[in-house]
Order: structure tokens, then C-alpha cells, then sequence
């Protein structure tokens, strides 16, 4: 039995050199064998790459920016809801996700369903509650410091040890080696992503990413931990292979039960010189690598377009160890009239082949 | 058939980062009215620019947070903070409710007395209390919540004088998670010396330890931070009990909640980066669950919130004096009011909306007040719609702190009104004229 | 007076999306902002253009055109899509 059609709404099209998970989930929502809805791209930018991916996306409208405000926001959804209307939305960045959170009531009288954290969990994995929630959850977390004003790193001196890691509200992380390094990557961090600034303690190792998605239980629906392989310059993965390792699976387990988490989310540990593992950061949103974990069998992008609509999901196990995902850049060829449509009108439609309608 | 209205020709160039036609000016809505009463209206009767403070929103925002509070904690206080409003309309709204007075000088004092507060609801906060003020308001039933040892001191010295046994309470510091701590105030609890503080009043004997207090800093949007510091003072209360028998009669987690505006380094809105009363009251109840005493004993819970519950209810209505085409192409607004009156543009984007209804191309504009002063920028760029000259905006939340620390500079203050709940509105601060600036000068007799 | 050769080469579209072949620039402009640049795609003055303009819009009294046309040519200029020295 083949379940009715979804349209499915996805988030995070900038798909430029650090990549928004947009297009990673539309690649697995449309690799998964019974897929045959639509897709609709939600965007912020009309040179956000993944708009001009004519064979992920069907129909594409701008947002306003989180930024701008609930109202904004809110209005321009139920516009484009109106246009194409849509049964599940999956937002994919950081900064949007308060945003959908605080609509979810709003969206499921539109008939939208969505899956994701309450904002108390939202907050408890902020990069300031790492400690606190390392503590609950019983998973060793590396020492951390909020800063929100740059004299704080002054008086860190002696109490963490360089390098640490300067890391932006949202986004970002850089490693600085003495106080002016640290004082200019503050500034660098809340000009780009404002208050507060977390300082946190290095920890040598390898470092594992985990995509996985909680059911709001305290179970797990599936995880896929990676290890990443090639790096771009500015740190991000750039290929990655699949592990297994108890251990992993046991700490990914344990923050589920302890959290409830409800929705997907990339943890990301490190295995330090000694062997054992720390958490060093939860990603409230899929990592943009999540494909891997279609091609290694385990859709979890799919489970969470099945779970926002309502639709039981089992827990998923199996996956292929020692799937490799290798990212490539390409240039797309775009016809003008594509990007006047964008940028004119907000909004850009193509009729996929087989869609009926 | 009806021609389309006109608006000035215009062009937007597509920038990388902001090829984006839906900004938050499409979805603005005009207001055209605060709480029934037009600002067209208002301007008319009271001049521009005009503070208009909405007598519903006071109370609304009181009264949510006194009944969440009420609902989750038995004995409740809210003391308004007056140094973020203390004009005599605002402060006898929150009084009227029920709103004991926190103060910090012997200026917001006289301010309470002479409202007819009763002195023995007042929380005297601050580290300055000269030994004549101590003097004054010790015997009056004040209670002093004592910032130092110095001002310990002075406060015996004043229970001998006067033969009396003061109510005082301590305040202390602390650290919490996710907020910086404010070290310079009170007395440090992880180093033990809020305990040696205690401990050497208790000895002194002279004054009766009725509360603790801490405040925690200022637009505070983790609502955990309350939970962390009220299980503190929780803490500290059984200590207080278990080893010296001490039964506190309240225990004040000061004020510090954020208010619905968005600080210059914060990048979601306030309408959405601010935790709700509610998640700040569970978070709050939830870390004084830690209270291990006899329900008869609960001590008193006092907050001491100003701007949480006035910023909201303020707006400040303002007349375009001209546009302007800048270097870089944005466009520059220049409007009625500067820095010198909306002193909180230095902190906040404030939400702007127009007073009018608007049409036209949205553009990157910049709001610049009257001075003739390069910082006086009452709003960094914002798309913002067209407007013309004489047309009017309305800068939302701005009812904490500017009408205490406005400047008066080469201009007058200008008018505070309020908007009563059925249509109502008055002066509750008439505009400055000549005659308030020159009246405290003096020319020596030489000149 | 002459028609700047770059302002004839501007593609120009009805929903006031605008695209500079010379230098690959995109721009959007409001519906008056499509008036003014077809009149002087026709060669025509300030003044004639802000008749137009009365003739095509709603315009307030207090509004003034010809200031506003300036303006824009001012814009038009600084965007590179008509040269330096062009006045209309």
C-alpha cells in the first residue's frame, strides 16, 4: 500500500561552498522509491544555487528572512501556501527553526505538518546549556564558557587553555591561539550572528558526526554516525564515510532519552586521544551531508517528512557501513528568464516530468 | 477608470545577500491608531514628537505576569522598577495594581513618598544610600537591600542612633549559565562572602535579615538563567534556616526580563528571541521548588521588572522632515526626533512602522534624527516604504528608560501623553519650554 | 537631445526587471521608475516626462515630479546605466 502523495516544503537552498542542508534533504526525499509528490523550495536569496536545480525542485518562492520578524514571515508562508499548497514543511537552518517552531500551531490549521524540538529544547541545546545538558544526559562535554563582552576573554586566561574554540549563537566556530585572536573572532561572531559567544576547550581527536532524528519520546527513530574525510579549508566535510560503533550509538541513545528531542538533528562528538567520546555541539536541523544517509539505505529525511505528516515511522537500524559520500561542485546553466522570475516576482515554477496536474 | 497612485520613480539594484523582495515592509501594517485614538489625532493636539503611552498595555502586561505568578507560587510581589519609568501617570498605574516601589536614590524616594507609598513598600536598591538617607528611610520601615559592607556599617550605625531593629535584606551575586555575571554588586555567593555577610549581620545583631536578593543582569532571554539562580537563593534560604534559624520573609530575584525589543547584536526579533511571562515564571517557580520549609514559611517571591512591563506600552510618534538620497545609494529619512530623545536607538533596532498607509518599492533607508551630530541615527538601515515629507512614524517599545535618561539638549523634551482605556487621552508630561530650561540658572552678580 | 546608446541596449522588462548587457548587472524598478525610462528611451525632457507621468498616476499635490525625475536620473547615472554627463 502506497500512502497518498506529499508536497513536501524544504528550507536551506544555498547550497554555495558551506552548504545549507536543502538540497541534500530534497535529494533523499526524492531518492526514497515511493516518493512522487512535489517539492517546494523555500528560499532566501535569489542566487541561492539549489532554486536553479530544475530536476530537485518544482516550484521555488523567497521568504523574508527569519530576521525580519514572526509577522513577515508568517504572511508570506500562508501566501505561498496559498499558491502551492503544501502537507509538510522541513526547515533545515539554524536561525529559521524558532521561527517554525513558534508557528507550528498556525501552520497545522493550515494543514501543514511539521516536526520538531519544543523551544525549551531548542534552548537546552544551545551552545551555552552544553554542559547542562552533557550532565543530564551523562556524556562528558568540554568546558565552556558564555561570553557577551570582550573583556570576558580576558579573564579566561588560566582557565581555559589556547587554543579554544570561539563559536558564533547560530553558526560558526574558530580556533584562536592567544587573546587578540579570541577578542577579534568575538567581534567577527556577533557581528554576523550577535550574542552570546561561547569559548570551549579544544579537544584533540576525531572528530564524528552523527545525523539522526529523535521521535519526542526519548527514542531514536535512526542515526548514521560519519566520519569525515576531506575538508574544505574553511573545516567543513567535503567526503565522509559511514561508521559503526556501539559506543556511538549508546551516546546518541542516551541524549535522545534524556532530551525527548523531537525532530532531526546532527550531534557532533569528538573521540579524544584517550578514547573517550565528548559531545561538542547539537545541530537543532539536518547537517547538509544528510544524503549520506539515503545512500546508505537509512532515509532519515524521509522518516521526517512521514513523521510531520502524521505517519508512524519505525525505528530503523540497518545502514551500510563504509558508504563514502565525495561532494562535487558543478555549474549549472540558468536561462535569465529563471532568474527574472525570481528576482521580479519572488517565485519560480517548473512542471516535472509525469506531473500530471 | 481609476489611474494607480503615484509614488516617486525608483530602481534597486540586485546585490549579492539581498535579492530579496519580501522584507518585513511588506508584511508592515500602518498604525494608524493607538488603542482607538488616531495619531493624526494625537500630533494634532499634542505636538511632534510625541510619546504616547497605552494605559491598556500597562495593565495587561502587569496583570499576565502577576497572575502567572500567582498561579504558580503562593505569596507574590512585584516591585515596579522606577528608574525605567518613574513619571508619576506610569507609576500610579502599576501602584494602583497592587505594585509595591523599587527605587535606587533618594530622587525615586521622594518620587514613591510623594505619591503616598507607603515606606514600607519600597525596596531600596542601589550602592549608593548616603548615611543621612539611611537615616531617613530605616525608621520609616524601608527596606534596605544592602549592596556592601560599607553601607552594612553605616546601616547599624543608623539602628543604634535611632534605637531601632531595621528590616534590611542582602544582596547577592552569583554565577548562572548562560549569563555573564554582574560581580559588581552585592555580595559573591560561590566565594562564600555573601554567607560572611550573613553571617557578620547576624552577629552585629542591630538589624533583622528579612530577605535575599540578586539580580541577575539586564535583557535576560534564557529563561533557565532564573531557574539556576532562584534554586541558588533557594539554597541559600535552607542554609540560612537549617544553620541559623533565620526565617527569610522574602526572597527577590530582581527584574531583568527582556522586553519585545531586539538589541543591536541580536539577530532574531525580539517578538520572537523574547521567552514569554510564563517561561520566565516556570523557570522561576521551578528553581524555588529547591525551598525546603514548611508551606507556612514560604517566603514572599519579589520581582522587581520595569522594563518588561512598560517598554511594550510605549511608542513614539515622529514627523518626516525630509528625504535623501545618500552616496551609497540608501535613502535617508530625517525625522523630528534624535537620539536625545529616544536614547534606547543607542541599544535597539526599533521595530519602525509608518502612521500612514504606504505603497511602492521598499529600499534600504536609514532614520536620522534632527541633530546636527553624525551619531544621531535613530535607526540603522531597514527597508523601510516611501515616505513624504509631513508623513509619520511610529517607533514601537519604547517605554523603558527614555523618559528618565532623555537628554535635554538644544531642544525641548518633548510631550508624554497617555491613552486611557475607552478613547481617553491626556498629558501626563506637558512639553518643555524655555522657562523649565533657564529656571535653575543663576548669572553671578559679576557678569 | 541624444539617446545614450547604453539606455537603448537596457533590457527592459514589464514586470520592472531590468538587465545591463554591458555589465551583466540586474536591477528592479516601480512602475513610475518603467515610465520615466521609456520616455527617455523616446528622447523626451524632464518636463515631458513628468507630465506623463501625471497623466499615468494618481500623483498628490504636494508631490513634486520634476524633482523626483531628477532624482531618478541621478540614480540611473550613479548605477552606471546612463552615462556621467547625461541630463535629461
Amino acid at each position: 500500500m502506497t500512502a497518498a502523495p506529499l508536497t513536501i516544503a524544504v528550507t536551506g537552498l544555498n547550497a554555495t561552498d558551506n552548504p545549507g542542508p536543502g538540497v541534500g534533504v530534497i535529494r533523499a526525499l526524492r531518492a526514497h522509491p515511493d516518493f512522487q509528490g512535489r517539492i517546494v523550495g523555500l528560499a532566501y536569496d535569489s542566487l541561492d544555487p539549489g532554486i536553479y536545480a530544475h530536476d530537485l525542485v518544482d516550484d521555488v518562492f523567497l521568504m523574508p528572512y527569519p530576521s525580519q520578524g514572526l509577522a513577515a514571515f508568517s504572511t508570506r508562508l500562508a501566501e505561498v501556501h496559498g499558491r502551492v499548497p503544501f502537507d509538510v514543511v522541513i526547515p533545515t537552518l539554524d536561525a529559521e527553526i524558532p521561527t517554525f517552531i513558534d508557528l507550528e500551531p498556525q501552520l497545522r490549521t493550515l494543514g501543514i505538518g511539521s516536526f520538531l524540538p519544543s523551544q525549551e529544547l531548542f534552548d537546552l541545546r544551545s551552545k551555552a546549556h552544553l554542559a547542562h545538558l552533557g550532565e543530564i544526559a551523562n556524556i562528558n562535554t568540554p568546558a565552556t564558557r558564555v561570553i557577551a563582552d570582550p573583556n570576558d576573554l580576558r579573564q579566561l586566561e588560566g582557565k581555559l587553555e589556547y587554543p579554544f574554540w570561539v563559536k558564533g549563537a547560530y553558526y560558526g566556530a574558530t580556533e584562536v591561539h592567544d587573546v587578540h585572536e579570541a577578542i577579534a573572532a568575538y567581534h567577527q561572531m556577533v557581528a554576523k550572528w550577535g550574542v552570546p559567544v561561547i569559548a570551549q576547550a579544544g579537544v584533540d581527536g576525531d572528530e564524528i558526526d552523527v545525523v539522526a532524528v529523535g521521535d519526542g519520546e526519548g527514542g531514536m527513530v535512526g542515526a548514521v554516525p560519519m566520519r569525515k574525510r576531506l575538508l574544505t579549508d574553511k573545516g567543513k566535510g567535503w567526503a565522509g564515510i559511514a561508521i559503526r560503533d556501539p559506543e556511538i550509538e549508546e551516546l546518541s541513545r542516551r541524549y535522545f532519552a534524556a532530551t525527548k528531542w523531537r525532530g532531526p538533528c546532527e550531534i557532533e562528538m569528538m573521540r579524544s586521544q584517550s578514547g573517550e567520546l565528548h559531545l561538542l555541539e547539537i545541530n537543532p536541523r539536518f547537517p547538509a551531508w544528510c544524503y549520506l544517509s539515503a545512500g546508505a539505505g537509512m532515509n532519515l529525511p524521509w522518516a521526517v517528512a512521514q513523521l510531520a505528516a502524521g505517519r508512524d515511522v519505525a525505528p530503523m537500524h540497518e545502514y551500510e557501513v563504509g558508504k563514502m559520500f565525495v561532494r562535487i561542485s558543478l555549474d549549472q546553466i540558468v536561462s535569465l528568464s529563471d532568474f527574472e522570475s525570481i528576482a521580479a516576482t519572488g517565485e519560480l515554477h517548473r512542471c516535472t516530468p509525469g506531473d500530471a496536474s | 477608470m481609476t489611474k494607480p497612485l503615484y509614488e516617486r520613480p525608483t530602481l534597486v539594484r540586485h546585490q549579492m545577500g539581498m535579492m530579496n523582495k519580501f522584507g518585513r515592509a511588506q508584511a508592515m501594517q500602518p498604525l494608524e491608531s493607538i488603542d482607538g485614538v488616531s495619531v493624526d489625532e494625537l500630533v494634532k493636539t499634542y505636538g511632534s514628537p510625541l510619546f504616547v503611552f497605552s494605559e491598556a498595555d500597562l495593565v495587561a502586561r502587569y496583570r499576565e505576569l502577576h497572575d502567572l505568578l500567582a498561579l504558580r507560587y503562593r505569596k507574590i510581589r512585584i516591585a515596579w522598577s522606577y528608574k525605567t519609568n518613574y513619571l508619576d501617570a506610569i507609576c500610579k498605574v502599576f501602584h494602583r495594581e497592587g505594585a509595591y516601589a523599587e527605587v535606587v536614590s533618594e530622587f525615586e524616594y521622594d518620587k514613591a513618598m510623594r505619591m503616598g507609598i507607603d515606606p514600607t513598600h519600597v525596596h531600596f536598591n542601589g550602592p549608593l544610600k548616603s548615611e543621612a538617607t539611611l537615616e531617613r528611610v530605616l525608621p520609616a520601615g524601608t527596606v534596605i537591600h544592602i549592596d556592601h559592607f560599607d553601607e552594612m556599617a553605616a546601616a547599624e550605625r543608623v539602628a543604634e542612633r535611632q534605637g531601632i531593629r531595621p528590616k534590611v535584606a542582602v544582596r547577592v551575586n552569583m554565577a548562572v549559565e548562560s549569563v555573564p555575571p554582574w560581580s559588581r554588586f552585592g555580595f559573591n555567593l560561590e566565594s562564600g562572602q555573601a554567607m560572611e555577610a550573613i553571617r557578620r549581620l547576624i552577629a552585629g545583631d542591630k538589624l533583622e535579615l528579612a530577605g535575599v536578593h540578586c539580580h541577575l543582569g539586564t535583557f535576560i532571554t534564557d529563561p533557565a538563567a532564573y531557574k539556576q539562580a532562584a534554586a541558588k537563593l533557594a539554597h541559600l534560604a535552607n542554609t540560612l534556616r537549617s544553620e541559623h534559624g533565620v526565617l527569610l520573609e522574602f526572597i527577590d530575584v530582581g527584574g531583568g526580563f527582556a522586553s519585545h525589543n531586539t538589541l543591536k547584536a541580536q539577530y532574531l526579533p525580539g517578538e520572537q528571541a523574547t521567552p514569554s511571562f510564563s517561561r520566565y515564571v516556570e523557570a522561576l517557580t521551578e528553581g524555588l521548588s529547591q525551598l525546603d520549609c514548611d508551606p507556612r514559611d514560604l517566603p514572599t517571591l519579589v520581582l522587581e521588572n520595569g522594563r518588561a512591563l512598560v517598554d511594550d506600552a510605549g511608542y513614539l510618534v515622529s514627523t518626516v522632515v525630509a528625504n535623501k538620497r545618500l552616496r551609497d545609494g540608501r535613502r535617508g529619512l530625517v525625522v523630528d526626533a534624535g537620539v536625545n530623545t529616544l536614547f534606547t536607538s543607542f541599544w535597539y533596532n526599533h521595530d519602525v512602522v509608518s502612521a500612514q498607509p504606504f505603497r511602492g518599492i521598499p529600499e534600504p533607508t536609514v532614520i536620522y534624527g534632527p541633530l546636527c551630530m553624525n551619531i544621531d541615527v535613530v535607526r540603522d538601515t531597514l527597508v523601510f516604504p516611501a515616505m513624504s515629507v509631513g508623513d509619520r512614524l511610529v517607533l514601537k517599545n519604547v517605554g523603558a528608560y527614555n523618559v528618565t535618561q532623555w537628554m535635554q539638549f538644544i531642544t525641548y523634551r518633548p510631550a508624554v501623553v497617555m491613552v486611557g482605556r475607552d478613547g481617553k487621552h491626556g498629558l501626563i508630561r506637558r512639553r518643555e519650554q524655555l522657562e523649565d530650561i533657564v529656571g535653575p540658572e543663576e548669572v553671578p552678580d559679576w557678569l | 537631445m541624444t539617446i545614450p546608446q547604453k539606455l537603448r541596449d537596457l533590457a527592459i522588462s514589464e514586470t520592472g526587471f531590468l538587465f545591463d548587457p554591458y555589465t551583466g548587472s540586474t536591477f528592479s524598478a516601480n512602475e513610475p521608475g518603467l515610465t520615466v525610462l521609456e520616455g527617455l528611451r523616446e528622447g523626451l525632457g524632464v518636463a515631458d516626462i513628468a507630465t506623463r507621468l501625471r497623466e499615468s498616476f494618481d500623483v498628490p499635490a504636494a508631490a513634486d515630479v520634476e524633482r523626483d525625475v531628477g532624482e531618478f536620473v541621478h540614480l540611473l547615472r550613479r548605477s552606471g546605466l546612463v552615462p556621467e554627463e547625461f541630463t535629461a
